[in-house]
């Protein structure tokens, strides 16, 4: 067995209760105390979050946005400075390799390239799908991975905690915006991004200081009600916000107008895959991503069987306990004329049929401030 | 019930035995160390009185947030009562998992399924090993 990689605030977990597993070749900490407290405290208060298992791939040149675009889902060439955009690297047959943030940076001197942010356990692949691509010129791809650290705060009072490191005012940022940022005097980075529904920010620090950056946002937790989170909430966090992960509603076998992410593909540019999405956009046989809620007490997991009568008409891909809202909830994909909300199903539960109903998603939205 | 005097099986549930009518009757439970592995509890299925049961055959299942698991028989016989108002309040499982926690009393129809049954010291020692 390969030893598993370690972020830096590896042993931080250790000495406090995280119970460390394998991620996709990371110990990472699913929990620390309780999931359900963690994610509680993350829609409450504040969650922090390690997520430097997460790929981070820097792009400089002058070809750089010309090349993300032919591969990526939507045109990144046009975003302006600080805007980030989700998108997903597919291949020739649409099939998603991966899905993705690219963001659009300034250096201080105001040269602008590229960052993008992928799933840990997509790393090397996507690596070599952009290396066996790369222009012989005009771009630059760096491996930013193991040389930083990335630390998600998350919550409604997550940007009062993590304020006072940034030199940026985080109030005045939108959604979905970031920049580099000055942290403990070394050159780092932040913007507004998560994968939780809710409100806060991620911090990208280099390895050397982000022990320090941790335990200065980790002893902020205790006053404002918050908790360090671990891998287990987050999974629940972001199911009830209905945001897709890899390997369960993203696979090479389905493509974005199937995972309902059609909003994250936009057809003015040329970019591998685009032809058999557009196809497939015409296509109404497919398998659709729907969200479910389970009437019982049951919580459906992921390849649990859904069935209508004799039939199976669908696969669940994700399922837990919804902490938030006190019901049980899953995703998975069903049959394209069985994707309307209100339409009764059954889900095989080891042996067992359990009535679940189609329901609009996402299961949890946070009220927005307007 | 003091954890020290139970036996306890490898799948992680606790028995104690105590001599009824002639017969010998159990009492099960989860042990202490299974509930804090499982944390967060949401759903638990137990037999109903009068299922038969079989040593290492599951009984019903417990589930967390994380998993859905099995709960195994720790010894053959018929089921006698079943702790039902538990299945509304799982937290008392992390809270008293060797008293108010027990999930099964089941009259014992053969003996011999109790020989592989560990002391707590046993048991206890298998527990470390899977930290």
């Amino acid at each position: 067995m390969t030893s598993l990689l370690k972020t830096p605030m590896h042993d931080w977990h250790a000495a406090h209760d995280g119970r460390m597993v394998d991620f996709t070749g990371w110990s990472m900490p699913v929990q620390y105390s309780s999931i359900i407290d963690e994610h509680n405290a993350t829609r409450n208060a504040a969650g922090l979050f390690d997520v430097s298992h997460m790929a981070r791939f820097r792009f400089d040149g002058d070809q750089a946005g010309p090349f993300l675009d032919s591969i990526v889902t939507r045109r990144v060439e046009n975003l302006k400075a600080g805007q980030i955009r989700y998108a997903m690297v597919t291949k020739e047959d649409g099939g998603i390799l991966d899905d993705i943030l690219v963001y659009r940076l300034a250096d201080a001197q105001g040269q602008l390239y590229y960052w993008v942010v992928v799933n840990a356990g997509n790393r090397e692949k996507i690596a070599s799908w952009i290396r066996e691509r790369l222009p012989e010129s005009g771009v630059t791809f760096t491996d930013l991975t193991l040389e930083t650290a990335m630390i998600a705060v998350q919550g409604p009072k997550a940007i009062e905690l993590a304020q006072p490191l940034v030199d940026v005012t985080l109030s005045e940022m939108k959604y979905y915006s970031g920049c580099e940022t000055q942290i403990l005097g070394q050159q780092s980075w932040v913007s507004r991004t998560g994968y939780t529904g809710e409100d806060g920010c991620e911090i990208t620090v280099p390895a050397e200081i982000a022990v320090e950056v941790w335990r200065t946002l980790a002893d902020g937790l205790a006053a404002i009600g918050g908790l360090p989170c671990g891998l287990g909430c987050r999974d629940t966090l972001r199911l009830e916000a209905a945001m897709p992960l890899y390997g369960h509603e993203l696979s090479e076998q389905i493509n974005p107008i199937q995972a309902d992410l059609k909003f994250a593909v936009s057809m003015d540019h040329e970019f591998i895959g685009k032809a058999a999405i557009s196809a497939s956009i015409e296509d109404g046989k497919q398998m659709k991503r729907v969200g479910l809620q389970m009437q019982g007490r049951r919580a459906a997991r992921e390849h649990y069987t859904i069935h209508l009568g004799d039939q199976q008409v669908g696969e669940v891909t994700s399922g837990s306990f919804s902490p938030t809202l006190d019901i049980n909830i899953a995703m998975g994909y069903v049959q394209p004329e069985l994707a309307e909300p209100g339409t009764e199903l059954e889900i095989d539960i080891r042996g067992k049929r359990h009535l679940a109903t189609v329901v609009a998603l996402p299961f949890y939205s946070r009220k927005r401030k307007t | 019930m003091d954890p020290a005097s139970l036996l306890y099986a490898k799948t992680h549930e606790w028995i104690h035995i105590e001599e009824a009518d002639g017969g010998k009757l159990a009492t099960i439970g989860i042990s202490a160390f299974a509930i804090e592995a499982l944390k967060d509890l949401v759903y638990l299925e137990l037999p109903e009185v009068g299922s038969s049961l079989t040593a290492g055959e599951p009984l019903g299942e417990i589930e967390s947030v994380k998993a859905v698991s099995d709960i195994y028989s720790p010894v053959t016989g018929e089921v006698v009562e079943a702790n039902t108002p538990l299945i509304d309040s799982l937290d008392t499982m992390n809270e008293d998992a060797y008293g108010a926690g027990w999930l099964l009393k089941v009259k014992i129809t053969d003996d011999s399924s109790l020989a592989g049954l560990m002391d707590q010291a046993a048991y206890l020692k298998q527990c470390e090993e899977e930290e």
